[in-house]
Parts: C-alpha cells; structure tokens; sequence
C-alpha cells in the first residue's frame, strides 16, 4: 500500500508492504543509501535515522509504524546547526577509517548532542554504545563529539 | 578533494588505448570531466591534469578502510610536485596490465609502490619541463618547478597550461629521472585526511552496496549451512508469489569452496523483497561428507594429536631433546586459538550487468583479478569481456581478498537476464565466511640455572591433509624465537577441515602473536624475570637472523627499539595499584617491528582495558602519519576485541553463530586510548594495515596475569575471569 512520509523536509510517497522496514524504503525506494545495512537486527547501528529527532534503527522499523513522525536521515541532518556541527567535527578529526558506519555514529552523536549538549564520557558510551565499528575509530568519534560539543579542540 | 562518487561512473579511469605497465605512458586522450570545467588531458594511467591546472590521481589499489587511496597518490603528487590542495583523487579500475598488482593485500602497497608512483610522479613533472623548454627554447636543465608551475628565468608557465604538449611527448629515459631528496617533501610525511572524507560525512552513495545501475534488480542467495552442499529440492513457488518478487531460480554451483557454491537466487524490485521471498522458499540440502564435523571433534581430535608422535617436523635446528633434559627447568603449556569471521561491516555484495557477451561488475573487492577469472569460468567469458569497477569497501580485514560475491552475481545477473546487486544478509556473512582457522600449539621450552632459553619445542596442531595446510592454517617455522635460540622445533599435526579458512589482517600471525609471546611471557616468569628485560636478553645483540631481504628475516635490533620505546612510554615498571597490571608483547610480520603494552584493571572478575601503548618500525618514513596512526590503533582496538570475546565454532558442519548478538565486536563503552609511536629505522618504507595486531592480544592476555595471576591460554578471553 502507499505510505506518505516526511523526509528530511520533504513530502514522499512509498508504495510498499507494511512491513517493510524504513531502511529498505529509503534505500531502494526513496534512493536515499546513506543510511547503511549491516545486521538487520538493531545490533549495529548504521542504519540509525531520527523520527522526530529521536534515534531509531531504521532496519527494525516497519514502515507501517512511522506515522505522521518526521524522518531524518544522514543526508538532511546538516540542515540542524547539531548536524551541521558534528559533520564539520567529523572531517576536523578525520574521524573515518572505512566509513560504512559513520552515517549511523553522526545520527547518534547528534540526537545525542541535542539532548545533552556537554556529555559526559559515561554519556557518550551510553549513547554510542548501539553504533558499531568494526575499524574501531571509537577513539576519534569520542574526541569528535567533544569538539562538536565545543569541549575539546579539534 | 572529494572524489568521485557513485553515480557518475563517467570520471573513471577507464583506459581506452595504448596503455603501458608501471607507470609507463599511454597515448594520451582528453576527455571532459565533472569539476574540470576546462577539460583535462591524461598524460598518463595515473594522471590527468586540466587547463585550470587541477590535477586528478587514479589509485591503484582499493580502498577498504586501510587509508590507501590517500598515501598512495600522496606519492605521486610529491614528485609532480604540486600542492596537495590542487588534487582530487580517483580510483582507477581494476586492469593488472595498466596498473599492476591491485591488492588490498598483505600490507604489500607501501611496500611495493613506494618508489613506483614517486617515480609515475617525477615522469609526468619531466615531461611538463619538456614541453616548457621546447616552448621556450631554453635547456631543460634551466627549468624548474614550484607547486605546479614550471619556471625558467622569470618565465613561468602554470602545469595546465602545458599539459596538452606535454601529453604528447615520449616518455623520458628512466635513468635520466631524479627524485627527490627526502628532505625537500612537503607533501609525503605531513598528515592528510581521507578520501571521501564529505561524502562519508553527508551519506553521499560511495560503497558497493550504493551502486545503482539503470533497471537493475537486487537479490538474495542462499546457500546450505554446510559449506557446499548441493540443492536436493527447492520449492520456488512461495517465493515467487512474494509481492515484489521478480524471480526465483536455483545456481547449480561446484564443489570447490573457493568458487560458485550451489544455492537458490531470488530477484526482486527491492532487496527487502528478495529477502522475504528466500525466507519463503523450502530448501532441501543434500546431504554432504563435512556434515559431521564440529568444533567439539575437532578440539578431541585435536588433543589426541598432541598426544601422539607428530606426523612432521617442519624445523629441526640443534638438539631439542638433548637440550631439554640438560635444562635446569623446563616449562610446558598447551595454548589454543578459536576460528574467527572477518565481519567487515558493510555485507558482501556485489553489482553485476552481463549483457552481449560482456560482464560489467562493480564490487568491494580487495583482489579483483582472481575474481575475474571465477567469473570468467563460471559465465564462459573471456576475461577480456569482464570491466570490475573497484568500489570502496566497508571494511575488508581479508574477506574481500576472496570473491565468491562477486561470481554469484555475476552468474544470478546472467540467468536473470538483468542487472543485479546481490546483499548478503549478516547472517550469510558470518556462517559463510572464508574463516581465521583455530589451532593449537603444545609448547616445551627449557632454561639454564641463569634463565636463559637453552630449547624451544613447538608441537603444532592445524587443519590439512597431508603436506598441505588448509589456508591460513600454516605455520612460518622462522616464527621468532627461531635462530636465537640454538636448539629449537616445530612439529606439525594436521586434520581435515570441510571448513573455508582465508587470511585475516595478519594471516596466521594473528593467532602466533598470541601464542609465541603469551608463552614468552611464561619463561620470563620461570627464570623471574622481568618480562621487558627476558625479551631484551632473548634478542639479544642487534643482528639480522635469517637471509637479507627474505620476508621471513629478522633483525634483532629493529625489535629491540621498538621494545626500548614502548617500555619508555608506558612508564614500564611504574608501580600500579592491586587489580592492575601491564603486558608487553612484540612480533615481526608483513615487514613490520611491533611492541605493544597493554594496561588492565580487573575487579571482581571484570576486565577494563584502561590503555595501550604501540611502538612501530616500518622504516624511514611514514608516508601519512595521521592515516599510520589510525592504522595501528586500529589493529590493536581489533585485535583485543576478537581476542576479549569473538569465536566461530560449528556444529553438524555448519557454523553455529549467525549476527553481531553472538559474534560480538569491540564497542564504544570497550574502547580505549592507543597511544602511538614510530621509531624510524633505515629501511624501506612497509605497511601498516597488519603488523600492529599480532603482538596486541598477547600484551592484553599478559596484562590480565599481571593484574590477576591468571594466565589465559585459551582464546577467547571470555568468562575466563569470572
């Protein structure tokens, strides 16, 4: 059946099943890939989006159960000053190794940084924890969201 | 700086004519390219330079993670002799007869490339000052160049401005080509970020699993849980009848587990699709001769190998035996490995358009040309038909060395009769994987009344049949302490394995590191020592042991400064509260010196990892020292992480673990700081993507006894500590 979804800021329609979680709506139907696969299980990460600037893992999440939220992928987030913010800290830092999960840990940092602007080192494992990355730049996404933060340097 | 990116397959080096081997000219063409408004002239495989006087590199080798597709161009543009700024980098596509070996393999580019693409470098700049001089009649000697501009007297010309010339003159005698003096770098040796830095950044379509062809279509594949069994009977119909679902068909598939295994292919609109109709199918598997293998065997066959007379000696230097009962103690300790998988995040995939004969693929590929020739057996094709784009990979740690992805798209695509992105699922990932074998080493190893070493024994169980070991199941018998030790043996016992095994980051010495200086640590303990100072006295005098220029030599003295340097970082000695203890370790591999120390506080049977220290020498320049760092801490994060909690293991021949919930990998609240230091040393130039893994789970599992007393021989770590 068709879906109506707000994306990023703008209207789109989804003729799909129900069930369908959103990361295959946005990907194959939408034409939006920056949101990866990587387990299909919430057990990663890459695919986290915001719904209405909460994070979600968009590959558990039947498109039939996003409603009237807002969606907000890797592609839109530098629309908000946060994204905006943890992307520019992201390149100071160099943060990528491979970069497949780094669309998913910007999503995180910054429905982090919304709702806690300074975070603790506890807050940021608390909040990153879902992200995986099998390069391991866990040190310099940590050092990224401080700079973003305003509370290191890059 | 951002090169291309996925949809705009036209900015490709795609060689059209005339090309020549290593760096070598090809006739030159101009073709318009996006962000050159101007028009560009490629002057040869490597680069292509606009009249705006922007420069674009190709980079040979693919990307995976390992920072390549920043430090090799790097090279290029120091000796063209331009400003880093000015450059925007392309991966070149996979052609060995243009470029070569393209492996994201073995740590080998660095090595390899080092003086090549300088040299691809100090070619182009030549001809640029050929073509200055012809056009001002002056001697070439008389010309120089500044950042991309060719100056003579107080004529300047900028590198744009005479490429067209310059693309149309021979190349220049090799001999007569001068590089520069290390001295004068201003690009090599200064950190520069990576590539496709703002397209990671803002999600921009980059890795495999973005590519997107006009019509195509995008598939599962399932294959038996135990590896290679055939397709007994499919019922396709539930699958077909899936919403979406565009077609449904079985691939006959081989028997050799490094080719086209047997399975069933569902083709639909959207990959969600594809998969909900696999999940419809019923499969039937035929029965298999591996089906009865499990860990649990193998781990009892495993011991009553050690048991009995080794079936080998693969190294036999001095009188071990004689040396072992002259020894005024002897310490014995059995030492095991688990399998592990690769998991790179992104899932194997790949894109494939077989049409007219041809075969378009587009895949995340650390070794395309082996690739090309499954695809070309598998199809009927000539390997000429085939064109592999190499796309960057999420992550390759080894796995994409092989490229069984890649065939079974290219054979689903062709019986589709579309184009086709094949995803595996995680799930495939992990139960299909070309494995890090488990082993088992049964160690003896005798000292002197003063705490020497006087004899090493090294009873070696692994996976094989007869002389041969499966991949990466094998043992380098040069394994350090060899040659420094006068009395010292490897034997080997071998079993078969209906497993896929392949190289891991740091084949093989991902397992020895662990073993060798885990046991180091134990003789330092019998002789009460400290664990630095035994490893100092074993090394003793600076000395190449083995052959010059022979990847199995070592020398001595190169491992000693490393060791020197990582125990001066680390505060080595500094007294440290009850519960916490430090671990070192050092191991040679892929060209590369490594010591680690690792610092561990366990309370109440919980493991912290509070920092490591890494010490490395991989000669006497590091090319991007921002892009080695992350190298080594990386290899260091990942190697503890396996080594805290990752094992594979199977039952009814098929592998047991299936997502990250029980394959788990290192997370954020685990991390820890990896402190890293080089110690140059005058060697060529090596790689970086490996050498620092080996020595970090020893240094972990030596921490822990510090901390504890308990000596973990056994991987995984686990609940070991509870």
């Amino acid at each position: 059946m068709a879906f109506t979804l707000s994306v990023n800021g703008e209207t789109k329609t989804a003729d799909v099943d129900g069930d369908t979680p959103l990361l295959w709506v946005l990907r194959d139907t939408l034409g939006l890939v920056g949101a990866k696969y990587g387990c299909g299980a919430a057990l990663c990460g890459a695919c986290t989006v915001h719904l209405d600037g909460a994070p979600v893992r968009a590959c558990i999440t039947p498109i039939e159960s996003v409603g009237k939220k807002k969606v907000t992928t890797i592609e839109g987030i530098g629309k908000s000053p946060v994204g905006a913010k943890v992307q520019e800290a992201w390149k100071a830092i160099d943060v990528p190794q491979c970069g497949y999960c780094q669309a998913g840990q910007i999503m995180s940092a910054t429905a982090l940084l919304t709702q806690k602007p300074k975070p603790t080192d506890e807050d940021i494992d608390a909040a990153m924890n879902g992200n995986l990355c099998r390069c391991a730049t866990y040190i310099r996404i940590k050092k990224a969201i401080k700079v973003a933060a305003g509370q290191e340097k890059a | 700086m951002d090169g291309e990116i996925l949809r705009d397959p036209t900015r490709r080096f795609v060689l059209q004519t005339g090309a020549a081997t290593g760096g070598g000219l090809m006739l030159s063409f101009t073709m318009a390219a996006e962000g050159h408004a101007a028009g560009a002239t490629q002057v040869n495989a490597y680069v292509r330079i606009g009249a705006d006087s922007k420069v674009t590199i190709a980079s040979k080798v693919p990307e995976v993670g390992q920072g390549i597709k920043t430090s090799l161009p790097m090279l290029i543009a120091e000796e063209l002799d331009v400003e880093w700024s000015a450059v925007t980098v392309e991966q070149a596509i996979a052609d060995t007869k243009v470029y070569g070996r393209q492996v994201a393999g073995g740590s080998m580019a660095t090595t390899l490339e080092y003086d090549g693409l300088r040299r691809v470098g100090a070619t182009v700049r030549a001809l640029l000052i050929q073509a200055a001089a012809t056009r001002w009649n002056v001697p070439v000697d008389s010309c120089s160049t500044d950042r991309g501009v060719v100056i003579a007297g107080n004529r300047r010309a900028a590198y744009g401005e005479l490429v067209e010339d310059a693309a149309k003159l021979p190349a220049p005698d090799p001999k007569t080509l001068t590089l520069k003096d290390p001295k004068a770098f201003r690009i090599i040796g200064q950190s520069h970020k990576s590539q496709n830095l703002d397209a990671i950044t803002k999600g921009k379509p980059l890795y495999g699993i973005d590519t997107r062809v006009p019509g195509m279509l995008f598939a599962t594949f399932a294959k038996a849980p135990v590896f290679g069994a055939k397709v007994a009977s499919v019922d396709l119909a539930p699958a077909k009848a899936v919403k979406g679902v565009k077609d449904a068909f079985v691939i006959e598939g081989g028997a050799n587990l490094n080719g086209l295994l047997p399975g069933v292919a569902v083709v639909a609109n959207s990959w969600w699709a594809a998969r909900k109709g696999r999940e419809a199918l019923e499969i039937k598997w035929a029965e298999h001769p591996t089906s009865a293998q499990s860990s649990a065997a193998f781990a009892a066959k495993a011991a009553e190998l050690a048991k009995a007379p080794p079936q080998r000696v693969d190294r036999a230097d001095g009188d071990v035996d004689a040396a072992l009962k002259g020894a005024a103690k002897t310490v014995s300790a059995a030492y095991s490995y688990p399998f592990i998988a690769h998991a790179p995040l992104e899932p194997q995939n790949c894109t494939a358009v077989v049409k007219d004969g041809k075969v378009e693929i587009w895949a995340p590929t650390q070794n395309p040309e082996p690739g090309r020739k499954l695809v070309a057996a598998a199809l009927n094709v000539p390997e000429e038909a085939i064109t592999i784009h190499l796309v960057r990979g999420g992550g390759g740690f080894g796995r994409r060395l092989n490229n069984d992805y890649m065939v079974e798209a290219a054979a689903i695509a062709a019986k589709a009769g579309v184009p086709v992105q094949l995803i595996w699922t995680r799930e495939d990932d992990i139960q299909h994987d070309f494995y890090r074998p488990g082993g088992w080493h049964n160690l003896t190893a005798g000292l002197d009344a003063s705490g020497k070493l006087v004899a090493w024994n090294d009873h070696f169980v692994s996976f094989g049949e007869g002389e041969r070991f499966n991949s990466s199941a094998g043992f380098n018998a040069t394994q350090f302490p060899c040659r420094a030790v006068d009395n010292y043996r490897v034997q080997v016992s071998v079993m078969p394995l209906g497993m896929p095994t392949g190289p891991l980051r740091a084949p093989g010495n991902n397992a020895f590191g662990f073993v060798l200086q885990s046991f180091t640590d134990e003789l330092a303990q019998a002789a009460g020592q400290d664990p630095v100072a035994f490893r100092r006295d074993l090394l003793g005098a600076p000395r190449l042991l083995g052959e010059a220029g022979k990847g199995d030599s070592f020398h001595t003295g190169r491992m000693r400064g490393v060791l020197d340097l990582v125990a001066e970082k680390s505060g080595w000695g500094r007294k440290l509260p009850a519960g916490t203890g430090m671990g070192v370790a050092c191991h040679y591999s892929h060209m590369g010196y490594v010591a680690v120390v690792i610092q561990v506080t366990v309370k109440d049977g919980a493991l912290k990892v509070d920092k490591a220290w890494a010490a490395a020498d991989c000669g006497r320049q590091i090319i991007n020292p921002k892009g080695a760092e992350q190298q080594v801490q990386g290899s260091v994060l990942d190697a503890v992480g396996a080594a805290l909690a990752q094992e594979i293991t199977f039952e009814g021949g098929a592998t047991t673990q299936s997502n990250f919930g029980d394959f788990p990998l290192l997370r954020m609240a685990d991390a820890f700081d990896v402190e890293v230091h080089f110690k140059l040393s005058d060697n060529n130039p090596t790689g970086l993507g490996e050498p620092a893994y080996p020595p970090a789970p020893a240094a972990l599992c030596n921490a822990i006894f510090a901390a504890t007393g308990k000596r973990i021989r056994n991987l995984p770590v686990g609940d070991q500590l509870a």
